[in-house]
């Protein structure tokens, strides 16, 4: 067994077993621990694939922003866990068995020789100057660019949309308008009033002590 | 050498992982939104590793945009569901199924 044929089961293994904790494990902390580990194990497969730069943004994108995002939420939100479990166990066994058969349905179709090492060999791998960061590069800005573009607004679209949706204007709460401050004139703020002059009271006239 | 059939099937797993995470947490939005991450997750490893068996680089430019689009959907569906549990205090699916607010 060479060390990449090690490598790949060892984290494939890695990988089925953080998943499977994923959706099964009670706390949703510890779920979202799971799943970062998942992508974790994912990116070390990724690069056994030569995939290094889709590795590296799988996790500094994904368990970087938005694993944190999601235990952000967890630990914000206070979730009664005990009443989201109800039907947990009820449902266990058919989905265990639904999953074994999907899984031996694919299994046999992928592994009928078509997609064996006889059939699609694996490439011999590049060399020592071959840098997949640039590979990609070069094709993500000629053929795909007007995509990275649409990529791009969807992702500002997406930041509006999130700040929007989150925005609450409590009314309890005082705001300052600083273009209201700004525009403000003399005569909102100041009120001359003209009254006749007071001439002074008896009492005042003595001594001032 | 390890044949793209075991990375095919290692992607089968990780999808049927997932589909039974929907059906069993069905009333947890939370962990429905990671079931959807870890379905996204499969799909980009096929899309890989057949981008590594063909030589073809198309395939990792594909994973990018689907790695683009899941960030934002996971940003907008956790935006979502802070506002349902700050309208509702309850993120039971069972719970939310009123459209009035």
């Amino acid at each position: 067994m060479s060390f990449l044929q090690f490598a790949f089961y060892f984290f494939a293994m890695i990988l089925i077993g953080a998943a499977a904790r994923v959706v099964t494990v009670r706390n949703p902390v510890k779920a979202a621990l799971y799943l970062v580990l998942a992508f974790f194990s994912a990116a070390c497969i990724w690069i056994t694939l030569e995939a290094e730069f889709l590795a590296i943004v799988l996790v500094l994108v994904y368990v970087g922003a938005v694993m944190v995002l999601f235990l952000f939420v967890v630990m914000m939100l206070d979730i009664d866990v005990a009443r989201l479990r109800e039907g947990f166990a009820r449902y266990l066994p058919v989905g265990a068995v639904v999953a074994v058969v999907m899984v031996v349905e694919l299994g046999v179709v992928l592994t009928s020789g078509r997609f064996s090492s006889a059939s699609m060999p694996r490439p011999s791998g590049h060399g020592q100057d071959y840098s997949n960061t640039r590979e990609v590069g070069l094709l993500l800005y000629t053929d795909y660019v007007y995509a990275f573009e649409l990529a791009a607004i969807l992702l500002l679209v997406a930041i509006v949309a999130a700040i929007v949706l989150t925005l609450r204007r409590r009314p309890t709460t005082l705001y300052q308008s600083p273009s209201r401050q700004v525009r403000v004139t003399k005569a909102e703020r100041l009120r001359v009033v003209r009254m006749p002059s007071e001439s002074r009271g008896k009492e005042n006239q003595g001594d001032p002590s | 050498m390890i044949p793209l059939s075991h990375y095919l099937v290692l992607g089968a797993i990780l999808f049927s992982i997932s589909v039974v995470g929907i059906f069993l947490n069905r009333k947890n939005l939370v962990v429905l939104l990671m079931a959807i991450e870890l379905l996204l997750l499969a799909a980009n490893m096929n899309f890989i590793a057949f981008s590594h068996y063909l030589g073809d680089l198309a395939g990792q430019v594909f994973v990018f945009f689907i790695l683009t689009v899941a960030a934002a959907e996971s940003a907008i569906g956790l935006a979502i569901l802070i506002v349902v549990f700050r309208n509702r205090r309850t993120i039971n699916v069972q719970d939310l199924d009123r459209l009035k607010g």
